[in-house]
């Protein structure tokens, strides 16, 4: 049987791949589309470093079968950008020292985004006090919300902060 | 990864059709728990069923309640408007669970049939009933702080790991379920078994059966109902012991009351004899500690895993205690 097809748009280009089944979004973007801003961490759904912007929601791509995937949008954090303005989760990363290394912060930059989205959209959280009421971007809450992204050189603090900005900047 | 073929089922009819002669044949879908057990050679199909694109993504009120597509995301459904109304243990349980692009991607059917999380089961260089029926159990004598302490056998003692299971399980929820012969309804209580001798079997399911649905039926105790989760870390981690509970009150006295355990057993665990302890009482925390001993007597623990059973009893009182001042 011959190799599944399948379209993708990564941030604007639009892609059309014969796919063995077997490999996962990750590796597709990584090995053959020469995205590289999402990164293995553990290959496993533990890190988050995987993570892009799929149809609009933040999504981990090392679990996720490419083939599963025709037809979607993925942006990463590469394709956040508007022509020479970086995103304001971008522009904040930079202001509050929000990477050390830097392995984490693609997916912890598109994580951001997805977040800010959530709230905006009134979704609750683990931490939200009452479901019924409208939530506020307080610490607590981002941090529950940016924890499904792991860093290994514990630059959490800037990341906080850089988050805390640009939730701000968006009200 | 064994290679496979991938095939997308057109509507939830083929599906069936698709697994029903092919033993070899699993469901896919968001893959978050069977795409790493392909990595990981715990799984092996010859043939992957795509089930994401059948639709069954709809939560839809019903005369008696909320009818919920197999497919919906578990972030739509802990945002859903109605889940945070009238079943805020469902919402709790599921905001609980895994990160937030994770819950993105899990969907309701997914969710409910992931596997256990024992480090034996998913290490394949281990023995292991569940993985292969007959190879022994690396868990009993071993790394032992997760397992069982009530319904474990010689055979398993390992525990199911979802949180939303539990929910379902309090609140009183079917699953609906199609087969070859048509559909059926399985109450969530019921969906997954004890080890028994045969821990291969996660559930009462037959190979190729799909879920399509669950239901939740609307009830005065699920409107006062809550999760609470306890973990190694305050986010992002699966429960060394959970509990959903849901209560109707009439001032101080129990009119109604549904617990359930996570983190126990190999299945959620219906605390039946605490909840008839606790009916048509005063609600106090010298009752509620003796109805959870009273269905804890037939708890076994190890030295490693005896601290579930204050645990289990904290989180109890904690459940309880947020329900009577009317927190969720
Ligand atoms: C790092 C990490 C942390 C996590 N933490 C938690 C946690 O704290 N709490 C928690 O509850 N979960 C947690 N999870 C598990 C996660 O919630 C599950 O993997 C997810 O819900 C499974 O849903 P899915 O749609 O991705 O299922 P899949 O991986 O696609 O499928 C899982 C199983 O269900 C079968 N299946 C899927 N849909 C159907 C259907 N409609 N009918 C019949 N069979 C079907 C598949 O064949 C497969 O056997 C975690 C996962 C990861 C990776
Ligand atoms: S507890 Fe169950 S799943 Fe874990 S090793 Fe033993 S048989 Fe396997
Ligand atoms: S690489 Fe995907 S979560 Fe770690
Ligand atoms: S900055 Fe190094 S892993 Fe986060």
């Amino acid at each position: 049987m011959p190799d599944p097809r399948v379209q993708l748009t990564v941030d604007g280009v639009t892609h059309d791949v014969e796919v063995d089944p077997r490999t996962t979004l990750l590796d597709l973007l990584r090995e053959r589309l020469d995205v590289t801003a999402p990164k293995k961490g553990c290959d496993h759904g533990q890190c988050g470093s995987c993570t892009v912007l799929l149809d609009g929601r933040r999504h981990l791509t090392c679990l996720a079968l490419a083939v599963s995937y025709d037809g979607a949008e993925v942006v990463t954090a590469a394709g956040l950008d508007e022509g020479d303005e970086l995103h304001p989760v971008q522009q904040a990363f930079l202001e509050h020292d929000g990477y050390q290394c830097g392995y984490c912060t693609p997916g912890q930059v598109c994580s951001a985004v997805g977040v800010l989205r959530e709230l905006a959209d009134g979704h609750p959280s683990h931490v939200t006090a009452d479901l019924q009421q409208e939530t506020e971007a307080s610490d607590d809450e981002l941090r529950e919300r940016m924890s499904g992204n792991l860093c290994r050189c514990g630059a959490y603090v800037g990341i906080l902060a850089a988050v805390r900005q640009a939730a701000g900047a968006q009200r | 990864m064994r290679p496979f073929e991938y095939q997308r089922a057109d509507d939830p009819a083929h599906a069936v059709a698709l697994l029903d002669g092919d033993p070899d044949a699993a469901y896919l879908a968001g893959g978050t728990n069977l795409v790493d057990h392909l990595k990981l050679g715990v799984a092996t199909p010859g043939r992957l069923v795509d089930v994401r694109h059948l639709g069954l993504d709809e939560v839809e009120e019903t005369d008696d309640g909320l009818r919920v597509g197999a497919n919906v995301r578990n972030s739509t459904l802990a945002a859903h408007p109605l889940v945070r109304e009238r079943w805020p243990a469902v919402a709790r349980a599921l905001l609980a669970g895994a990160s937030g692009q994770l819950r993105h991607q899990a969907t309701t059917g997914g969710n409910l049939l992931q596997r256990t999380r024992c480090v034996y089961f998913q290490d394949v260089t281990t023995p292991c009933h569940k993985r292969e029926p007959g190879s022994g159990c690396s868990a009993i004598g071993g790394y032992e702080r997760y397992d069982a302490v009530l319904g474990a056998s010689e055979s398993c003692v390992a525990v199911h790991p979802s949180d939303l299971a539990v929910a379902l399980a309090c609140v009183d929820a079917q699953v609906v379920v199609l087969g070859r012969d048509g559909e059926r309804r399985v109450p969530a209580t019921e969906l997954h078994r004890l080890p028994g001798d045969h821990p291969e079997r996660d559930t009462v399911l037959e190979h190729g059966e799909l879920i399509t649905a669950v239901e939740l039926p609307a009830t005065q105790a699920a409107r006062r109902s809550t999760y609470v989760k306890v973990r190694d870390r305050a986010s992002y981690a699966f429960a060394l012991v959970s509990v959903a509970a849901a209560v109707e009150l009439d001032g101080d006295t129990v009119r109604d009351v549904r617990l359930a355990w996570g983190g126990v057993a190999h299945k959620p665990w219906r605390a039946g004899r605490a909840e008839a302890a606790l009916t048509a009482r005063r609600l106090s925390d010298d009752g509620i500690s003796a109805a959870v001993d009273l269905e804890l007597v037939a708890a076994r623990t190890t030295e490693q895993t005896a601290y579930k059973l204050p645990m289990v009893r904290g989180a109890t009182l904690t459940a309880l205690h947020r329900l009577q001042e009317g927190l969720q």
